[in-house]
C-alpha cells in the first residue's frame, strides 16, 4: 500500500469544479511537487489535506488510514504539518511561542494541571522548548527566537513559518509555494533546507510551487494539473517538457 | 540595562524570571499588606481608601476573568456583567441558606464556569461583533432572570449580603475584607499566569490571531473557545461573589449593560492581552471616581454638577487610548521602562507597528 495516496479527489464550490478527479501517490522520503497554473486547485488539494475543506468526492490515505474521516484537528497529531501560502503566524507572540504552538500535537497534560503548573507541566514546557531549539538551531532562528513576528522582515517570516511546521514533528509536510516573495538569495536557502528536511530527518515533502528553478533543484517527482485536472507526472525534466504542460502554461 | 544571561530554559518558564522580579514584586507585596494598616493608623482619615483598594482587587479579579476571553483568545464579551451577577447571586442565595463562604464562594465561580461553558455552545461559530452581540443579549437574560426570579434572587427588592465567614469567624471590618480579596487576587493572577505559560494558553493565543493555522497545528478549537469562556467565566463569578459582600446589597442595576462595558472599558484601558492590563484597567477604574470626587470642588459648578460626567469622561479616556495608545497603560508603561533602562538610546520608531502581510484570503 502506498505511504499517501490520493484517489479520484474531486471538490465543488457550487457548479465550479476547483478539484475534479485527481489522483497520485507520495512515496516515503520523498519530495513530490505539484505545479500548475494560477487557479488550477493546487491550494484546495492542500486544504482538502489538512481538512480544512471536505472533499466532494474522492479519498486521501495515509499509512492505511482515511484522512476525510478525520476531524481537521487531529491530522496534525497523525503527522501532517502544513504552511501557508501567504503565511499564517500568530501575529502578536514571539518566533518562540509560535514554534511551542507547533508542539501542541504532543502535549500531553490536562487543562488543571497546567492551571497549577505542575512538575509534569514543567518537564513538558522543557521537552517542548528542547524541541522547538533544535529547530530554530537547524534553520538559523537564533536572532529572532524573542521577537514579536510583527516586527519579523517577510523572508524571516517564511522560515517561522516553516520552523513552526516542523515542531509538529511531522511524517508530511505539506509546503505552500515555499519560495514566494523571497529573494533569489532566501529561495536557494530553501532549497538546501528542503532537501536537508528530507535527508536528514526523513520528512516526505509535498510541495506546490511556481518557481521551477526551486522545483529542479529538490523534486524526485512533479505532478502538473490545470483547471482541477491531471495534466502529467513524472521527473521535473519530463512534466515540464510535456506538450499539454506547455500548452497550459503558454497558451495553445 | 539589565542583561540577563541564561543558563537554562527553566530560566523562561519561571514566573520569576530574574531577580529584579523577585525585588519588586516581594516589596508590592509587602506594601499591599502594609496599607491597610497605614491607611487606618488615625493619623490620616484615610481609611476609606482601604474599601477603594479592596474594590480595585475585586475589578481586577473580573478584568483577569475577561482577559482570559477577550485579550488573550480575542473574542470581545459586552455581557460579563452577567457572569458577575451568577456570581454575586449564587454567593448570596447560598450564604442566605446558610451555607458557609468557603464553599458557597467556590459554588458561585463553578456554576457561573459551567454557564460560561453553555453560552459557548450556541456562540461558538460567531466571531467580532456578532459575538459581542450575542453577548450582550445573553446578559439580558440573565438580567430578566434575576427581575422574575424572586424566590431565589429577590428580584426588584434586592438581595442583603452577609459579611464573608470563615471558619465560622464573620469579617466585618474592611481590613479583614481587604486581605480576602488580597488572596483571591493573588491566586488567581497565578492561575492565569500559569495558564498562560503552558499549551492551553498558547492555543488561546493562537486562535486570537489566526484560527486557520491554529486548527492545523492540531487545535481543537470549538473545546479551547469553550475552555476560553469557561475559565473567563470561572474567574469573573469568582470576582462576583466577592463584589456581592463588598457592596453589601445586590439589586439588578449593579449589574447593568453599563457594567459590562465599564469591565471592557477596564481591560483595553489598561492594555490587552497581559496580566498587567488587567491590574491596571482596575486601578484606572477604581480610581477614576476617587480623582473625580477630588478634583469636582475646584470645577466650575456647570461642569461639576453635569449628570453623566463619569461615564462621559470614560469614553473621552477609551478614545484617547485608542487613538493614541492602543497598547493601554501597559503598553505605554513598558516603553517609559523601556526608555529609562536604553537611555539615552530610546528611538520613537521602537514599538510601532509594521504593516501586516496578507493573510490568506481563499480560506474565509
Amino acid at each position: 500500500m502506498a505511504f499517501f495516496a490520493v484517489d479520484n479527489l474531486a471538490i465543488h464550490f457550487g457548479g465550479i469544479k476547483a478539484v475534479d478527479g485527481v489522483s497520485f501517490q507520495v512515496n516515503e522520503g520523498e519530495v513530490f511537487t505539484i505545479i500548475g497554473p494560477n487557479g488550477a486547485g493546487k491550494s484546495t488539494i492542500f486544504n482538502m489535506i489538512s481538512r480544512i475543506y471536505d472533499p466532494s468526492e474522492g479519498a486521501i490515505v495515509f499509512e492505511g488510514r482515511e484522512l476525510t474521516e478525520v476531524p481537521a484537528h487531529k491530522v496534525a497529531g497523525m503527522g501532517i504539518a502544513r504552511t501557508f501560502q501567504n503565511i499564517e503566524l500568530f501575529e502578536r507572540a514571539t518566533v518562540l511561542q509560535n514554534l511551542l504552538v507547533g508542539r501542541h500535537a504532543h502535549r500531553k497534560t490536562s487543562l488543571l494541571a497546567e492551571l497549577l503548573f505542575l512538575p509534569s507541566v514543567r518537564q513538558q514546557e522543557l521537552r517542548h522548548r528542547e524541541a522547538a531549539e533544535k529547530v530554530i538551531d537547524f534553520l538559523d532562528l537564533q536572532p529572532y527566537r524573542n521577537q514579536m513576528i510583527t516586527n519579523l522582515p517577510y523572508g524571516v517570516r517564511k522560515n517561522v513559518e516553516l520552523a513552526r511546521a516542523l515542531c509538529i514533528e511531522p511524517k508530511i509536510l505539506l509546503l505552500d509555494e515555499p519560495a514566494s516573495g523571497l529573494t533569489v538569495e532566501e529561495t536557494r536557502d530553501m532549497g538546501f533546507w528542503i532537501d536537508d528536511i528530507r535527508r536528514d530527518f526523513g520528512i516526505t515533502v509535498i510541495m506546490v510551487e511556481h518557481n521551477m528553478g526551486l522545483v529542479n533543484q529538490v523534486s524526485d517527482r512533479v505532478l502538473a494539473i490545470n483547471n482541477g485536472r491531471f495534466l502529467a507526472e513524472g521527473t521535473a525534466a519530463e512534466v515540464q517538457a510535456h506538450p499539454d504542460v506547455q500548452k497550459a502554461y503558454l497558451g495553445a | 540595562m539589565r542583561v540577563v544571561f541564561k543558563t537554562h530554559y527553566n530560566q523562561d518558564i519561571k514566573l520569576a524570571k530574574h531577580s529584579g522580579y523577585v525585588f519588586w514584586y516581594t516589596g508590592l507585596i509587602i506594601a499591599m499588606i502594609a496599607a491597610p494598616f497605614a491607611l487606618n493608623s488615625g493619623a490620616t482619615d484615610a481609611g476609606w481608601l482601604v474599601d477603594e483598594l479592596s474594590l480595585i482587587m475585586i475589578y481586577a479579579v473580573a478584568g483577569l476573568g475577561l482577559m482570559v476571553l477577550t485579550g488573550y483568545t480575542g473574542m470581545v464579551s459586552l455581557g460579563h456583567a452577567a457572569f458577575l451577577a451568577i456570581g454575586a447571586y449564587t454567593n448570596g442565595f447560598l450564604m442566605e441558606q446558610g451555607v458557609s463562604f468557603l464553599v458557597s464562594f467556590f459554588v458561585a465561580g463553578a456554576l457561573s464556569g459551567i454557564i460560561g461553558l453553555l453560552l459557548a455552545i450556541p456562540t461558538m461559530r460567531m466571531t467580532g461583533i456578532y459575538l459581542s452581540i450575542a453577548t450582550i443579549a445573553f446578559a439580558v437574560i440573565v438580567e430578566s432572570i434575576i427581575i422574575h426570579w424572586s424566590s431565589v434572587t429577590g428580584g426588584n427588592r434586592g438581595m442583603p449580603i452577609n459579611a464573608p465567614d470563615l471558619f465560622g469567624y464573620e469579617l466585618w471590618d474592611p481590613v479583614e475584607f481587604y486581605f480576602l480579596c488580597l488572596v483571591v487576587l493573588i491566586l488567581i493572577v497565578l492561575l492565569v499566569a500559569n495558564l498562560m505559560r503552558s499549551s492551553t494558553g498558547r492555543a488561546l493565543v493562537a486562535l486570537r490571531d489566526s484560527e486557520v493555522s491554529a486548527q492545523s497545528m492540531g487545535i481543537n478549537i470549538p473545546y479551547y473557545k469553550a475552555v476560553a469562556f469557561g475559565l473567563s467565566a470561572m474567574i469573573t463569578g469568582f470576582a462576583g461573589a466577592l463584589y456581592a459582600h463588598k457592596i453589601t446589597f445586590l439589586s439588578v442595576e449593579s449589574f447593568n449593560f453599563i457594567e459590562s462595558v465599564r469591565l471592557l472599558l477596564m481591560v483595553v484601558v489598561g492594555g490587552l492581552g497581559s496580566i498587567h492590563g488587567a491590574i491596571f484597567g482596575a486601578i484606572f477604574i477604581g480610581l477614576l471616581p476617587v480623582f473625580l470626587s477630588l478634583v469636582r470642588d475646584y470645577l466650575p459648578a456647570g461642569i461639576a454638577n453635569a449628570p453623566g460626567l463619569e461615564p462621559g469622561l470614560f469614553g473621552i479616556i477609551l478614545m484617547l487610548f485608542i487613538l493614541f495608545e492602543p497598547m493601554g497603560i501597559y503598553g505605554r508603561w513598558l516603553k517609559i521602562k523601556l526608555y529609562f533602562s536604553i537611555f539615552p538610546l530610546y528611538r520613537k520608531a521602537t514599538f510601532k507597528r509594521q504593516k501586516t502581510y496578507l493573510k490568506t484570503e481563499r480560506l474565509h
